[in-house]
């Protein structure tokens, strides 16, 4: 009988979640261009959020580095193409198999030597550090002076994956699709489980059989890859990479932000944290230079993360599903209290 | 008779302390077989060394005639040997069902197969009914129930079980008895780690008697515990039944 439940719940939450996307789709269509590239970068962080999300919120394994991933994607995509003409489809591509395999290069070496959860955590942010000062000093990627996409014509170019910015939301739009339903899918797959297992007990999941050693490189690897499609994107989207942006600790925040407002470890969480976070960092800008207070976006930030942290510790998007089921369990409270019986 | 698990001369010393000292036993399948021995015996450290989660400082474990000793825990766990924890380990996030799941993935990678499989570990110790409860509801008993739910989907040929009785009250203790002989008449061989000597001598059909680190007396439990050197090491010396 649960089994049917389930079913149903299952079948519900997809189609929230097309009814979501079709609504946001509906939003690049008809919006004006501020709300068009903002809203590109909201869906990005969403999705870059969501590979975040998928290592500490599904596999428990930390990272502060994850501008290391996304770094590597889009000097990929920047090297491949302005250097080389080939399509950022393949760098894209590229980008995700060297990312991957960093991460795993990375965990494995970590995980073989014993370093785990916070110390893991101070080694990404190492890494992306060395990494950032690294493509610093590299003349053939540009150094500090950065790489320079040529500006967009205007027309959409598919398979170059060139076009305007109405083309990059829907673009971001996909990836984000593909990182919300990609993450539903994982989490319901046997790996969901096992790694969920690992997050919650390491040491009980290897009693239960879970190879945690390989599976931990495998969260880390994939979460790597597809930060790196997002950097990849994201470096098209700003039309310029420079060492101290994409792969500064600035990103490596900014990517964690989402998931952690909206509720980690949740397949909605980092969109719906993307979308309160974001907009209110550039409004809050927007807002200080024309009051002439620099930083009052920074400010900002602090104060959504700390009320985030202090009033819903565990994200704005449990906190709404458990309203809303307070909000149903009220109108039947009569069936609510009888299943409370039979438990 | 024949047996499942060999354990041979397996010593193990924490720098000058040696926690297990030359033990053997042999494990006979089908059977129940209890781990006994006062505080600080070593029970617990020989748990470990078979279950994969302590290396031997030197001596064997057989597993139906394979070498098992250093293997780690999950490569033990796949052999075919699940264990509990003394101090019950629920994944805390994941529901009672989805706790029993993640055993049957050592051996299956889909998730209809694992979750009927849950529900037949929940079944045989009478959990089925709390499947989608979170683990934090449950009580003491339940949740020690739940730890031998999760190994059993592992679907083991040997089952560890670390003091699962320890804590609970008498009429607790005699449900959790009457699951353990009935796994054990599905044809499932149990070592048992047990301090509740009433328990052991109700449960079990033979007895190894672990006195600082070494054994002292095995056999089944009416002879052990008439064994002098037994009451000895629980009561102290000069005390005659």
């Amino acid at each position: 009988m649960s089994e049917k439940f389930n079913k149903a719940a299952e079948t519900k939450r997809w189609i929230a979640g097309a009814i979501v996307f079709v609504i946001l789709g509906l939003v690049g269509a008809l919006s004006n261009s501020y709300i068009v590239s903002l809203m590109t970068i909201v869906l990005l962080f969403t999705f870059m959020g969501q590979s975040w999300n998928l290592m500490l919120g599904i596999g428990g394994q930390l990272s502060i580095g994850h501008a290391l991933f996304v770094g590597l994607g889009a000097y990929s995509v920047g090297v491949l193409y302005l250097k080389y003409g080939i399509s950022p489809w393949i760098g894209l591509l590229a980008g995700m198999v060297i990312a991957g395999s960093v991460g795993a290069v990375l965990a494995w070496l970590s995980f073989r030597f014993e370093v785990h959860g916070i110390y893991f955590a101070l080694l990404t942010i190492a890494a992306a550090e060395f990494a950032r000062i690294m493509f610093s000093g590299w003349e053939f990627v540009g150094a500090m002076q950065g790489l320079f996409f040529p500006a967009p014509t205007g027309e959409v170019d598919i398979s170059m994956l060139r076009g305007g910015a109405r083309f990059y939301y829907f673009v971001a739009l996909a990836l984000a699709a593909i990182g919300i339903a990609g993450t539903e899918l994982i989490s319901r797959s046997y790996l969901g489980y096992v790694w969920r297992a690992m997050r919650d007990d390491d040491e009980a999941a290897r009693a239960l059989g879970v190879r945690t050693f390989r599976h931990k490189i495998l969260v880390i690897s994939i979460s790597a890859a597809s930060a790196a499609a997002g950097g990849g994107i994201l470096a098209l989207v700003q039309g310029a990479i420079f060492p101290d942006s994409i792969m500064g600790m600035g990103i490596s925040v900014d990517v964690l932000i989402g998931p952690v407002v909206g509720g980690l470890g949740t397949a909605f969480g980092p969109l719906v944290g993307s979308l309160a976070a974001i907009p209110l960092n550039h409004l809050m800008g927007a807002l200080g230079d024309s009051l002439g207070i620099p930083g009052l976006n920074n400010i900002a930030y602090g104060v959504i993360l700390i009320s985030v942290v202090w009033f819903l510790p565990d994200g704005i998007w449990p906190a709404v599903v458990r309203g809303y089921a307070a909000i149903k369990g009220s109108l039947f409270a009569r069936p609510l209290k009888l299943r409370k019986a039979e438990e | 008779m024949t047996t499942l698990l060999d354990v041979k001369n397996l010593t193990r010393s924490f720098g000058g302390l040696v926690a297990v000292n030359d033990v053997s036993f042999a494990l006979a399948k089908g059977q129940i077989t209890a781990l006994i021995g006062p505080n600080g015996a070593g029970k617990t450290t020989c748990f470990n060394l078979v279950a994969g989660a302590l290396k031997p400082t030197s001596g064997q474990v057989f597993f139906q005639g394979q070498s098992i000793e250093g293997a780690p825990p999950e490569n033990v766990c796949r052999m075919g040997i699940a264990r509990t924890f003394q101090i019950v380990r629920p994944m805390r996030d994941m529901s009672v069902l989805e706790n029993a799941m993640v055993g049957a993935f050592s051996w299956t990678r889909n998730v209809s197969e694992a979750r009927s499989t849950a529900y037949e570990s929940l079944e045989s110790v009478g959990l089925v009914g709390k499947a989608n409860a979170r683990t934090d509801q449950l009580t003491m008993s339940d949740r020690k129930m739940l730890e031998v739910a999760k190994a059993l989907s592992t679907r083991p040929k040997l089952l560890l079980l670390d003091e699962v009785m320890a804590g609970l009250r008498p009429t607790e203790a005699v449900s959790v008895v009457q699951v353990l002989r009935k796994l054990a008449e599905s044809g499932l061989t149990i070592l048992l780690v047990e301090h509740v000597m009433r328990i052991v001598m109700e449960v079990a059909s033979t007895v190894v008697v672990l006195h600082h680190g070494a054994k002292i007396a095995e056999g089944c439990p009416k002879d052990v515990v008439a064994d002098p050197q037994v009451l000895e090491s629980y009561l102290g010396a000069g005390f005659h039944a």
